[in-house]
């Protein structure tokens, strides 16, 4: 049991700014994440879940407490990045303006510690690029602007499918993007897991999404997991007036919007 | 980058003040070997059909003065223009992307560098230099000494830019520090640096301009600078005896430079900077 924890976190806190101004991001939080399993973190605007994630991805370090990844602390980012990526949020922010997307793409294996020849290089890219459903003649040349959004994020998961590393911290990847965009890029993490046996952490702010993809659910409010637990008792047993209310947020299409 | 341009053309800023700026600088490269120096005349001798713009001190020719001394001028202004950029952006980069104590140590240096007067400094250094003092010295101080502004400017970009989710994916793509900098940070801020530069060679020429006329300019042969020529003027009382031509035409000459490069950049802010797109 102990040998397939990914993550341990106890008691972790992070905080930003100082003096008055100081805030907490993180407070005193603790969780365990097993090996393969997809774990949603839940919550609203600036309650600490994407500074958890980049906690988990080595970003940040927590100020107390200790976070173990494969229960040994984050010394060499390096390291850590072989084996833990991620996707972000913002598609049209994550690739530099002035570098074609393959070039993008293909220095990624920059962080790959057993570094692929070349021909080995361009032929993961085009199969990563071929496992999100673009043909590779058609980002041939082209730069980060001249595609839409959903194909950033898709191009940034194809970044994952290339790397084929051992988790993924996704940070709210459906946030910028259309409907039928979101059901694909669930499509894609599935994917992910199913065939890489990936371990996800899934950032997200809509509950709705969580409950289709995770094994389990983490409630975060206020820097704090409010609740935690698998995604049916999570959502049909809410303990927490917090997830209370992320459920009551899930637009319904039969619900009318101001009662008369 | 064709639209770029566009934009630029369409810009009536843009092209007044770089065809001002390429003919002066056509005819600081060209100029001196193209006119041919005129036989020397009397002193101080009033614009003719020989001597365009009348004759300085010495009786020599004011054009080919001046082509020389735009060509010098020219000179310290870019190699001043180039010092001071390239300290400026590389600081500033370094301060605005590395944060923390770095950044405090950095910004500690750039603003003692402001607090101290650089004029002071040029006029200090260049009066107590021991032997000659050549225009590429003069550069070279000027360049030091006016750095920190551009420091200031892009450490607040650079700064700005750290935050983005690009640096991030850079840092789990396995990028060392100096490649963030130099590969995604610095292409996004190029057109901002290039037209800090052209702030600082306008500046440069003003600068040398300034510390020649107070005397404590370049000397020695062949380093006459417009500066330099307003210098001997005004040491002959040209003024006074009504030697127009000694003053005016240099000082014109400086203005039309300095006017140019100005000009350039008030447009170039308009084409790079969307918000100001017309």
């Amino acid at each position: 049991m102990q040998n397939n924890i990914i993550f341990s976190a106890q008691n972790i806190n992070k905080f930003f700014g100082h003096g008055r101004k100081r805030v907490c991001a993180v407070n005193d939080v603790s969780f365990d994440i097993t090996d393969g399993e997809i774990v949603s973190i839940v919550g609203g605007s600036g309650c600490g879940k994407s500074v958890l994630a980049k906690i988990m991805l080595g970003l940040y370090s927590p100020e107390s407490g200790s976070f173990l990844y494969k229960g040994k602390p984050i010394v060499n980012t390096r390291d850590h990045w072989n084996e833990v990526q991620s996707v972000f949020q913002d598609p049209f922010g994550c690739f530099n303006q002035f570098f074609s997307i393959r070039t993008q793409l293909k220095d990624a294996f920059g962080i790959l510690k057993n570094k692929p020849s070349k021909q080995e290089v361009d032929k993961r890219v085009d199969e990563a690029l071929l496992a999100v459903n673009v043909k590779p003649a058609d980002i041939e040349g082209k730069y980060p602007f001249e595609l839409s959004g959903g194909q950033m994020q898709r191009m940034l998961l194809a970044r994952i499918f290339a790397l084929k590393p051992k988790v993924l911290i996704a940070d709210e990847p459906t946030s910028m993007v259309d409907a039928c965009v979101r059901a694909n890029i669930l499509d894609y993490l599935m994917k992910l897991k199913v065939e890489l046996g990936m371990t996800i952490v899934f950032v997200t702010h809509d509950i709705g999404l969580a409950y289709y993809v995770s094994d389990r659910i983490f409630i975060m409010n206020d820097a704090k997991i409010v609740e935690a637990g698998r995604p049916e008792d999570v959502t049909q047993n809410p303990k927490s007036p917090h997830t209370v209310r992320l459920l009551e947020d899930i637009p319904d299409i039969n619900r009318e919007w101001i009662k008369k | 980058m064709l639209k770029l341009l566009k934009n630029l053309i369409k810009e009536p800023m843009f092209v007044i003040g770089s065809f001002l700026f390429l003919t002066t600088i056509l005819l600081g490269l060209l100029g001196p070997s193209l006119y041919t120096a005129v036989p020397e005349g009397g002193p101080y001798e009033a614009p003719s059909a020989a001597y365009w713009l009348g004759t300085d001190n010495l009786g020599e020719d004011y054009v080919a003065l001046l082509l020389r001394g735009l060509q010098n001028s020219l000179y310290v202004g870019f190699m001043a223009g180039i010092i001071a950029t390239t300290i400026g952006t590389l600081v500033g980069l370094f301060a605005g992307f590395k944060g923390g104590i770095v950044d405090d140590i950095l910004n500690m240096f750039t603003n003692l560098f402001i607090v101290i007067p650089s004029f002071v400094v040029l006029v200090l250094v260049s009066a107590s230099w021991p032997e000659g003092r050549s225009l590429t010295l003069i550069a070279v101080l000027i360049g030091f000494t006016t750095w920190p502004w551009t420091a200031r400017s892009v450490r607040a970009q650079a700064t700005s830019l750290r935050g983005r989710d690009h640096i991030s994916l850079a840092r789990i793509n396995g990028a060392s520090n100096l490649q963030i900098i130099f590969k995604h940070i610095l292409p996004y801020l190029a057109s901002y640096v290039f037209m800090v530069f052209i702030m600082q060679v306008a500046s440069g020429i003003l600068s040398e301009s300034a510390i020649s006329m107070i005397g404590l300019g370049p000397i020695g042969e062949g380093s006459t600078s417009l500066g330099v020529i307003l210098n001997t003027a005004k040491n002959q009382s040209a003024i006074t005896y009504g030697y127009w031509w000694g003053i005016f035409p240099a000082a014109i000459v400086i203005t039309v430079i300095v006017f140019a490069l100005y000009l350039l950049n008030n447009s170039m802010e308009g084409v790079f900077n969307p918000r100001l797109r017309k």
